[in-house]
């Protein structure tokens, strides 16, 4: 019932395949959805030479992620591909939440201004692949290979042998390092015995895209117990092309398999839109959603990322969007340990960050699943309570639970922070992402995050060094003076970082704060970027040496 | 602050038959619900979380 059109990739028996040589690639990349293309993105982006394998040969099929909020458009911008999307997608920001038929609660996803990316875009996920297969094909350090089924997996000490069926038969290749991005189901992480638990929700989502040509706002409308739907709630999305993505909560007793008929699916969006509706069916798909997370993220040489690592309920749009931040902490220090430039310890900074991360989105999506479903009657009497108080009263409304939607998760705890040691102000703590700005470089306009991002960098207000570069064994820092390097003629950098002459901040190759401090001081920086990289005293020795 | 477990309402009787005659024509579920929607205004009223995780944990506690 699809008008898109799935392209074919097509599969190329490799040259290894086909010589019957056993190479050792450094870093193998299994599964080519969002997470996987953009592994291979960011680890070539940091110089490294990737393989990324799919057992399929088109995009995502079907009604999947529609949602990309703000963060990992920045990190696909980082690597060059989220101005694509941004064109093809469609952006929005404000939230209406109605209860019956009447308006409960609104709300405004970004109600500051200047900021490069908007707060969130739609865009159906295989127009996003397509855009990041396109970056990864032109891109010489990546090598895509289609029908690439990955089949088994062994350890070494210091490499994991791969098993391979491709229409050419099966063979073996070896990785020092494995992301797996193989989605919830991962092969993978069967074959490395990983423990992957949970919860699933006793309820049945009817998940329908729908062609037509509408007039509701670009806006995220959500209902509970609609009139054209009783009982349930409705979820409805504008997506590109026309195409709008509709959710019926159906309950736990919906038949899958009857659901699916388009007899069935029809009257309900015609009850939604009015007799007199256009409309054509898309995709449409019947979901049980789970709240699951993988026991370490990293296993041996095998780094989990994206749903192979974590699985969310969709309320909220936590899925794509956090696995992308996966891959935003791993890549940098995953380059560092391939150049040793950093301790393989660094890696289980890895698993530190994003469980962490993975808890905060499990619990929120976990909530949301709770609020939209409650479990039991009186759970339910609760929940429509605040649904009318929220009608008139403003205090009920943010209790009002539709899904939160996704926002990074700041590593408050991780050990790679230097904690704040003289007095500090702002908001932008250690652990945290860095906040964007307008600022300008030679007069011309620019964004502070084009910034970050290559490496270490440190950033300082006023005139307390004139350095360029900080240096310690391997490791490199840039510096970017603000009145020498970058202007900040609005004063919005200064304000969102809290900055008055002397501030300085330490920032990660993930553009994450590492510390700050109120005055330019290079042996705290270096100490900073030491523990930053997971090195020990014993590790800074060892450098410089 | 803490939860105030002592007297604190001027005319309890009062209070008590006001409480109850304000569900005198409900059915249970009515009633169910008209609890919630009083528990949610009276928790926002009070605001503060400790008081409340007290309240919670009082109330779940078999006799308080
Ligand atoms: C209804 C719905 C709505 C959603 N909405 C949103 C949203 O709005 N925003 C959001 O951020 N997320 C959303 N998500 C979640 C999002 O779709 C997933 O989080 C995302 O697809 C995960 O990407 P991934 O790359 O980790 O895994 P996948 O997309 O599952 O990709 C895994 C890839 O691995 C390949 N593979 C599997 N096994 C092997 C093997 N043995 N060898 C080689 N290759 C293999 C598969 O072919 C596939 O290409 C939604 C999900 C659903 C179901």
């Amino acid at each position: 019932m699809t008008n898109y059109i799935y392209p074919k990739f097509g599969y190329l028996r490799s040259k290894e395949q086909a010589d019957g040589i056993v190479k050792r690639h450094p870093i193998v990349v299994i599964g080519a959805g969002p997470i996987g293309l953009t592994a291979a993105l960011d680890c070539a982006a940091r110089g490294q030479p990737v393989v990324v394998l799919d057992d399929n040969d088109t995009v995502s099929i079907g009604s999947r992620a529609v949602c990309y909020a703000k963060r990992p458009l920045e990190i696909w911008d980082r690597l060059g591909c989220a101005t694509p999307m941004v064109d093809r997608g469609v952006s929005w920001k404000v939230g209406k939440v109605f209860f019956h038929d009447q308006l409960s609660y609104q709300f405004d996803l970004l109600p500051e201004s200047d900021h490069q990316w908007p707060a969130m875009i739609n865009l159906q996920q295989y127009h996003l692949e397509e855009i990041l297969v396109a970056k990864c094909r032109a891109n010489p350090l990546i090598d895509l290979r289609w029908k690439h089924r990955l089949i088994s997996l062994k350890q070494a000490a210091d490499y994991a042998k791969l098993a391979v069926e491709t229409p050419d038969g099966i063979f073996t290749m070896e990785a020092q390092w494995v992301i797996a991005c193989d989605g919830a189901n991962s092969d993978t992480r069967k074959m490395v015995g990983a423990e992957f638990t949970g919860q699933f929700f006793q309820d049945r989502f009817l998940i329908a895209d729908v062609v037509m040509k509408a007039d509701f706002p670009t806006e995220r409308w959500f209902w509970f117990d609609p009139p054209f739907h009783p009982g349930q709630s409705v979820l409805l999305h504008r997506q590109a092309d026309n195409i709008w993505r509709i959710d019926f909560q159906l309950g736990w007793e919906a038949d899958p398999d009857e659901e699916k008929q388009p007899e069935r699916v029809i009257p309900r969006i015609r009850a939604m839109l009015g007799d007199g509706a256009q409309f054509a069916l898309e995709w449409v798909s019947i979901y049980q959603f789970a709240c699951r997370r993988i026991d370490n993220f990293r296993q041996g040489r095998v780094l989990f990322a994206g749903d192979a690592a974590h699985q969310v309920s969709p309320f909220g749009a936590r899925g794509a969007n956090t696995g992308v931040q996966d891959i935003d902490n791993l890549a940098w220090k995953l380059a560092m340990v391939l150049r040793g430039e950093a301790p393989v310890a660094l890696l289980d900074s890895y698993h530190e960050e994003r469980a962490y991360a993975a808890d905060d989105n499990i619990l929120n999506s976990t909530r949301a699943t709770d609020f939209i479903t409650p479990k039991t009657k009186v759970s339910r009497y609760f929940r429509d309570a605040v649904l009318e108080l929220a009608q008139h009263h403003a205090f009920a409304r943010p209790l009002v639970n539709s899904g939160r939607l996704s926002v990074p998760t700041p590593y408050l705890t991780s050990a790679l922070n230097t904690p704040d040691v003289d007095l500090a102000v702002g908001e932008m703590r250690p652990g945290t992402n860095a906040a964007d700005a307008p600022i300008s470089i030679a007069g011309k306009p620019s964004w502070f995050l084009h910034c970050l991002g290559n490496g270490f960098t440190v950033v300082t207000f006023g005139k307390a060094t004139e350095k360029t570069v900080i240096e310690i064994g391997p490791l490199a820092a840039r510096i970017l003076r603000v009145g020498r390097d970058i202007e900040d003629s609005s004063g919005l950098l200064a304000a969102r970082y809290g900055a008055s002459p002397g501030t300085t901040y330490l920032f990660r190759p993930d553009q994450y704060v590492a510390a700050r401090w109120t005055g330019f001081d290079e042996a705290k920086i270096i100490e900073a970027m030491l523990r930053a990289t997971g090195q020990d005293s014993a590790g800074q020795k060892e450098l410089a040496a | 602050m803490m939860l105030n477990l002592a007297p604190n309402i001027a005319n309890p009787d009062d209070f008590y038959a006001e409480l109850i005659n304000s569900q005198r024509n409900l059915d249970e579920e009515q009633a169910l619900r008209m609890n919630a929607r009083l528990i949610l205004l009276l928790a926002n009223h009070i605001g503060d979380r400790k008081v409340l995780t007290e309240a919670i944990a009082c109330a779940r506690a078999a006799g308080g």
